[in-house]
This record gives structure tokens, C-alpha cells and sequence, in this order.
């Protein structure tokens, strides 16, 4: 009995440690990041990395969850009259809850669990003690851009995530479901509010960005330099990253668009 | 008179040094100096701490008690910034190689130029490729490093390690997992520059033979103590148990064969009660 009470208090002091070890680690590499902006290209290349080479996987989800969505929302819809109010329906949805939401899931499972295993193989290779050996310090050099890039990158995937995902919903429903193109369009002008909708996403994806980013590359820096170390702090970051969006989209939520 | 005391006065001075893994006493109070200009090895049966002391030399690990002093720098007490001032002076050869697997082979040996300078491109360009030069891989400097062999990486790690033009370097097991003909060029190699850039150079290893053929002097460790030091002549006739099983290639001497374990035949016939 005892035994299992000493192993409960000694999980949770071992991930409070952790815990503390990734604040730390966070405010060690923003220390990083002012000197970046004398070497931009150090994060142009990491853009690159995470941002466009996760553009596939955003373009095609996108395309597909606003075709779903148009879809679903018609079968809805079309028994009280109401097709026209499909823009607002699809635009509303994406805008404010998918785009940031499901793009940072595919953020997390592609850039985020590549940025861990590259971190984690570097420090398995001894590359970032090497660099550290140059007076090179890893957390400006390697973390700090990766860091950058993740949150510059993330909100503009979910803007073109949000995009697609219009233009899917206007193939379905417009398109092969036959409402009309004038209502579908101007319903969703006239619901959807700059401030309150758009703006709300941009700031969940800047915030999914941030936390999925740093989960990755903390991860990866923190990991146990071996193939099995990588394998499990890779699949910590998919898991971590995915839980920590969805828990902070219900508070991010709450906070923006309820009474709560 | 100052110069001459330098040259006398040790690169490196270990005072004392203590360091654990946990329960586990890797370092137990030694002391060692390491010449200027002349090339020391340190060897000892593996899981020794060879590493572990040339982490503690480069300042990677704090030392539990003792003094580690580089060029008369407490390297235990620098800051930061002073930390990594001294890390310029220094060079280090990683077993692996540590090459940046993203790189090109020019653009790995331009990496500390590039990082802690702002000459031009033509100068760096000539920098890297004397350097390259130095080290026969001239023609290789548009590979990466996943098409090197294993003694090609280390050739291009040597000549990233003298980019900055060291005071010393420090090389982790050079040697192991080298077929002879790579072996022959880095044991040349290795004396070779530390005699003619004047360097100070330090070789964790257990390849007796090859590291006995180029140090000057020799630390021999095992079970947390300095078992054995001397030039490799003086090892070879020494009369310490330690230091004849090491340099003979003894399997059962004072590190034992077995791993520590209950008596054999209490140990069988537990099993046989089971």
C-alpha cells in the first residue's frame, strides 16, 4: 500500500519537475529570440519545414471538413427551409472552432512530432552537444527558430484551413446541392463579424501555435537520447499537444464567446 | 620569464575531483595535469568516466567537489558568457562525429566560422578549405554527412574541431570502430597537428596500442582512481596490477571478469530449491 502511495507522489513530483524544467526552457529560448532578427533565414528555413510542407495535409483536411460540413448541414437545414443560412453555418464553424482546432491537431501529428524527432535524434547524434562544444548555444540556434517559425506558421494554416474549407462547403452546397451561390455568400457576410469570429481564431491558433510548438521542440530537447527516448517523446508530443488544444479551446472558448 | 612559466605551468590542472551518477561514484578525489603542447591520453576499461571528464573539462558537467582549471580558469565557476569565451579556445572530437546531419561537409567546417565571426565569404571560403585540406576531404566538401564512413566523419569533425584555431583539442575514442587504414590517418593525423599548430591535446581512449604509439603521457583510470600514469614506456614496465592488466589485455585482474555476484554454487542451487 505503501509502495503504491511513495509511486503516486513520486509521478507527480517527476512531472511537476518536468513541468518546472519547461518554463524554464521556454524562458531560456525567448531569452533566444531578438537575435534572430539579424539572421531572419534561420526561421525562413524552419517556415519552410513546418509550415509549408504541412500544407498539403492542411489544404486536403480542409477541403474535406467544409464539404462534410456543407453536407451535414444541409441534411439539417433543408427540412426547416433554412439552406440559405449554409454559408454562415460553414464560415462560423470554421472560423471559430475547426480551422484553429483540427489545424492544430494535424500541426501536432505532422511539423510537431517531426520537430520532436529531430531535436531528439540531434541530441541522440551528440549534434547539440557538439554545438554547445562550439560556444554554440542550441536554444538560440536550433530551438529559438523552430520555435518562431511554429508560431508564425500555425495561423496561417488555419486561415488557409478555414479558407479551403469555405470553398469545399461552397462546392457541396452550391455547387452539387444546387442552393443559391448569393445567399451562401452573403449570409456568410453578413453573420460572420470581424472582431468577434475571426479575430477570436486567429488568437486560438497564436495560442495553439505557441503551446503545440513548445511542447514539440521540449520534448525533443528533453528527450532520453535513445531510439526508444525519441519513439515515446515523439508520441508524448502528438498526445500532449493534442490534449493541451482541446483543453485550452474550451477555456479560450468560454472566455470569448459565452457568459461564463 | 612569464612565457617560460607558462610553458611550464599546465594546461589543465584537476584537483581533487569528485563526480557521481546517482549512487554511482564515477570520479573519487583525482588529480591530474594535462602538459601544454604535448599530447596526454586518458584510458581505462569502459564505463570508467573517460567521457565524463572531458564533459567536466569542456564545462558541460558541474563537478561534485574538487577544481578543474583550463588556462588558469576555474572552469566550474565561469559564467556563461565566460564559459563559452573558453569553449573557443577549445576543440572537441565527438566519437560519433557530431557532424550537423543537415549541413554539407564545407558548410559543417564553416559553422563555428560562420557563428562567432563576420569574415567574409571569400576568406571563409579559403579557411574551410585549407582546413579541409589538412585533413584529405578537400574534394568531399559537397557531400553530407550521411555519405561519409565512419573515419571520413571523424576527419571532417577534426577539421571543424581546428576551424577557430584551438588552444587544445579533445578527442572521445577516436579510434573505436575504425578499420586499420582510417586508424593509421587519424593516429597521424592526431600527432601530426598537435605538433605543428603547437595544440594540447587530450585522447580518451582504450586502443591501447594505437594511443600508447602518439601520447606522451598517459592516465590510466578505473574504479573512480588514477590506477596508472606515466609515458607509455614507463607503463608498459609498470609494476601496478591495474595498469599491466589494461596494457597486456588481461581479461580477470583488478577489474574483475565478473560482474559482482553471489557465490556460484549458493546462487545454482537457490534455483535448484526454487
Amino acid at each position: 500500500m505503501l509502495e503504491h502511495f511513495q509511486r503516486l507522489g513520486n509521478t507527480v513530483f517527476d512531472s511537476l519537475e518536468k513541468i518546472g524544467r519547461g518554463h524554464i526552457f521556454f524562458a531560456q529560448v525567448l531569452a533566444g529570440i531578438p537575435g534572430l532578427f539579424w539572421r531572419p533565414y534561420l526561421i525562413v528555413v524552419q517556415l519552410y519545414a513546418v509550415g509549408v510542407l504541412s500544407l498539403t495535409i492542411i489544404i486536403v483536411s480542409g477541403l474535406f471538413v467544409g464539404m462534410v460540413l456543407g453536407l451535414q448541414g444541409y441534411n439539417t437545414l433543408v427540412d426547416f427551409g433554412a439552406t440559405e443560412a449554409l454559408g454562415a453555418v460553414v464560415s462560423l464553424s470554421l472560423v471559430r472552432e475547426l480551422g484553429p482546432v483540427l489545424t492544430s491537431l494535424l500541426f501536432a501529428g505532422r511539423a510537431g512530432s517531426a520537430l520532436t524527432a529531430e531535436i531528439g535524434l540531434m541530441k541522440a547524434t551528440e549534434q547539440l552537444s557538439g554545438m554547445e562544444m562550439m560556444a554554440v548555444n542550441p536554444l538560440k540556434r536550433i530551438i529559438a527558430p523552430r520555435l518562431v517559425a511554429g508560431v508564425i506558421a500555425m495561423p496561417l494554416l488555419a486561415a488557409i484551413f478555414s479558407a479551403v474549407g469555405i470553398l469545399g462547403g461552397y462546392l457541396v452546397v452550391v455547387e452539387l446541392l444546387g442552393v443559391d451561390a448569393g445567399s451562401y455568400w452573403s449570409q456568410m457576410q453578413d453573420k460572420t463579424d470581424f472582431i468577434e469570429d475571426v479575430s477570436n481564431g486567429i488568437i486560438k491558433s497564436i495560442v495553439f501555435g505557441i503551446v503545440v510548438t513548445w511542447i514539440a521542440v521540449f520534448e525533443g530537447y528533453d528527450c532520453v537520447p535513445t531510439s526508444e527516448g525519441v519513439s515515446r517523446a515523439t508520441t508524448r508530443t502528438v498526445v500532449h499537444s493534442s490534449l493541451a488544444t482541446l483543453g485550452l479551446d474550451f477555456i479560450l472558448t468560454a472566455v470569448m464567446f459565452s457568459d461564463l | 620569464m612569464t612565457n617560460q612559466l607558462n610553458e611550464i605551468e599546465p594546461l589543465i590542472k584537476i584537483r581533487g575531483l569528485q563526480f557521481a551518477r546517482g549512487s554511482r561514484r564515477i570520479f573519487d578525489s583525482i588529480d591530474m595535469d594535462i602538459p601544454r603542447g604535448q599530447v596526454t591520453a586518458v584510458m581505462g576499461p569502459s564505463g570508467t568516466g573517460k567521457t565524463t571528464l572531458l564533459r567536466l573539462i569542456g564545462g558541460q558537467l558541474k563537478p561534485h567537489a574538487g577544481s578543474i582549471e583550463v588556462d588558469g580558469l576555474e572552469v566550474p565557476n565561469l559564467s556563461t558568457t565566460a564559459l563559452y569565451q573558453l569553449r573557443k579556445r577549445m576543440g572537441m572530437l565527438f566519437q560519433s562525429g557530431a557532424l550537423l546531419t543537415d549541413l554539407t561537409v564545407f558548410e559543417n567546417v564553416a559553422f563555428p566560422i560562420r557563428e562567432h565571426t563576420q569574415l567574409p565569404e571569400s576568406l571563409i571560403r579559403h579557411l574551410v578549405l585549407m582546413k579541409l585540406h589538412a585533413v584529405g576531404l578537400r574534394g568531399a566538401r559537397d557531400l553530407m554527412p550521411s555519405q561519409l564512413s565512419g573515419g571520413m566523419a571523424r576527419r571532417v569533425a577534426l577539421a571543424r574541431a581546428l576551424a577557430l584555431d584551438p588552444m587544445m583539442i579533445m578527442y572521445d575514442e577516436p579510434f573505436t570502430g575504425q578499420d586499420p587504414i582510417s586508424m593509421g590517418v587519424l593516429v597521424r593525423l592526431i600527432r601530426s597537428f598537435n605538433d605543428a599548430l603547437n595544440l594540447t591535446s587530450i585522447i580518451v581512449s582504450h586502443d591501447v596500442h594505437e594511443t600508447a604509439e602518439i601520447a606522451d603521457l598517459i592516465y590510466i583510470i578505473a574504479d573512480g582512481k588514477i590506477v596508472g600514469q606515466g609515458s607509455p614506456a614507463n607503463l608498459k614496465n609498470s609494476e601496478s596490477a591495474w595498469a599491466k592488466q589494461f596494457i597486456n589485455a588481461q581479461a580477470d585482474g583488478p577489474v574483475p571478469f565478473h560482474y559482482p555476484a553471489p557465490d556460484y554454487m549458493t546462487d545454482l542451487l537457490r534455483g535448484h530449491l526454487c
